[in-house]
């Protein structure tokens, strides 16, 4: 008859072998995900459409991300990524208080135009306390305040072949080999026509400060901060994005991270 | 109490050896499948998991983050002191020296300023990007196993058999629990009160519990189900639940193991593995067991 018997050395060995295999798993032999065109990563990735596919699934069109009441607007917007943009051009715009700002709207659309932030202030506008959360885990509660995004479509005519909306910033977030890389952001035609997608101007009862954005950033409430491109010099409707920058949809996409941040 | 007696187990023909009983068929398919589905994904999970973790080291209760007033319940960060930096964790206010392991760790000469140290993180540098693809990738074969194991385990009675506590369980848990602490193991046809109860809490209570506040973290989602704000109280008390159910499976990994290795590790991986399990000598036979 063979026993067992856990002698207490037996035990303690095997807790420590237990304990170990955790620390061991120390996990540089799985670094080869993070290279961006590494064939198992691209596999890994697939799952992001799927997150896309299931939340278009589950999320009614026009079903609002949560509002909040005043009382939670506990602190100011924290401000993230470019906080002041360093070009001549946008210096220029800043120090006439962006009186001489224009945004332009182009692309596939029946009536490409423009519009002064007066213009835009004019057109029906919609006010929102909306909490922002960051890629990075955090989470801000601000209000907005701003023209909804589908006014100006319908105003421009968008193009029954236009399935994106892509937005060019003044922010020059990097200094490349190849020159300034400005930010720019993309989104389907679901969000950009959302109700609480707006073309905001406007933050806590304020107009909209350079560090947060200014003159014009867009709020895409159902997806993560890095999709709600500040500084917006101009919006263009295209069919698909694969010619732009790096061909993902944005300047972070561009650099790793999923085109659909709703997750 | 038997002091049962089943470490190695080599033959299954023949007539059930003397002093051993039967052996029996114990794990189904989709409990042995789903099981190791879990191993792989738990693994990436927790590490992809503490690389995210890195990218905002600090938990918070309520709806937002505090920058300007103070919900935080636990935060890593790397100090200067006059000696040079230092890597500090605050937990519930009470602020603890971590060098080496928290908030500062890696080589004394080129520390790496961060959370988790880099032999907890998948990549092991600091990358948000693949840890959140790596993340979303098992986090999806973890929800779609769980979903086939409930399916499965509901049809064919693991759930209401092995799992679901009764009052026979509760009244012996008080000798179990004896058992367990003198490390006597009965090897019986289902599990002991204490295997019932951990894995039912595993699989009915920290399971959902660790998916759901994950999908709260998803904006998204929270348009789509708007009461999974309400039933966690914000976005960033789920981020804490969700942390703090990661520590309750590490820790039930751990003594899951250890269970593991002084029940027995050959029976108990064979049962996992091939689904049958050497029973105790008490244990009666039935039809469709082995000798």
């Amino acid at each position: 008859m063979s026993t067992f018997k856990p002698s207490r050395r037996r035990f303690l060995g095997a807790a420590a072998a237990s304990a170990s295999s955790l620390a061991l798993a120390g996990c540089s032999q799985f670094d080869f995900l993070g290279q961006r065109d590494n064939a198992v990563r691209d596999t890994l990735e697939q799952a992001n459409s799927l997150t896309y596919r299931v939340q278009r699934m589950l999320l009614g069109e026009d079903w609002l991300a949560r509002e909040f009441s005043e009382s939670e607007i506990r602190q100011g917007q924290r401000p993230n990524g470019s906080t002041n943009p360093r070009t001549e051009e946008y210096a220029a715009l800043r120090d006439s208080n962006f009186a001489d700002y224009r945004l332009e709207v182009g692309g596939l659309v029946d009536n490409p135009s423009s519009f002064s932030l007066d213009e835009l202030r004019n057109m029906p506008a919609r006010t929102q306390i909306t909490r922002h959360d960051c890629v990075e885990g955090w989470s801000c509660i601000a209000k907005w305040t701003g023209v909804p995004l589908r006014l100006i479509l319908d105003q421009v005519g968008v193009r029954p072949e236009a399935r994106y909306v892509v937005f060019r910033c003044y922010d020059d977030i990097e200094r490349s080999m190849s020159g300034l890389v400005f930010y720019y952001e993309s989104c389907d035609l679901v969000d950009a026509r959302h109700p609480q997608t707006i073309l905001a101007y406007g933050l806590n009862d304020q107009a909209l400060p350079v560090q947060n954005g200014a003159p014009l950033r867009v709020r895409i409430e159902r997806q993560l901060g890095y999709k709600m491109a500040k500084f917006i010099r101009s919006i263009e409707l295209v069919s698909s994005f694969s010619d732009i920058g790096r061909g993902n949809g944005g300047y972070w996409e561009d650099r790793g991270y999923e085109w659909y941040a709703g997750i | 109490m038997a002091d049962s007696a089943t470490g190695s187990t080599q033959d299954v023909d023949a007539e059930t050896k003397p002093g051993k009983g039967p052996l029996i068929y114990r794990q189904s398919i989709w409990t042995r499948i789903t099981h190791w589905t879990w191993v792989i994904c738990l693994f990436f999970l927790l590490f992809s998991g503490l690389q995210i973790f890195n990218a905002h080291p600090t938990l918070y209760i309520g709806q937002q983050s505090g920058f300007e007033f103070d919900n935080s319940v636990l935060s890593m960060r790397a100090i200067n002191t006059d000696t040079g930096p230092r890597g500090q964790t605050t937990v519930f206010g009470q602020t603890f020296d971590t060098t080496g392991v928290f908030g500062m760790s890696g080589p004394a000469e080129n520390p790496h300023f961060q959370g988790m140290p880099q032999a907890l993180t998948i990549p092991s540098f600091r990358d948000l990007a693949t840890g959140r693809v790596v993340h979303f990738f098992f986090g999806w074969i973890f929800v779609g196993a769980l979903l086939v194991w409930f399916v499965a385990s509901f049809i064919n009675g693991h759930l209401k058999r092995d799992l679901v506590p009764k009052g026979d369980d509760l009244r012996a848990l008080p000798g179990d629990v004896k058992a367990h602490a003198t490390l006597k193991f009965k090897h019986g046809r289902s599990y002991n009160p204490i295997q019932k109860l951990t894995y039912f809490l595993v699989f009915v209570v920290l399971f959902p519990l660790i998916i759901l506040t994950g999908l709260t973290m998803s904006p998204g989602m929270d348009a789509a189900w708007p009461w999974l704000l309400d039933i966690f109280g914000g976005r960033q008390t789920a981020r804490t639940i969700h942390f703090g159910a990661m520590l309750l499976l590490v820790a039930f990994f751990i003594i899951h193991i250890l269970m593991v290795v002084a029940a027995g590790p050959i029976n108990e991986l064979r049962s996992m593995l091939t689904g049958w399990y050497r029973a105790g000598p008490e244990t009666a036979k039935r039809e469709g067991d082995r000798p």
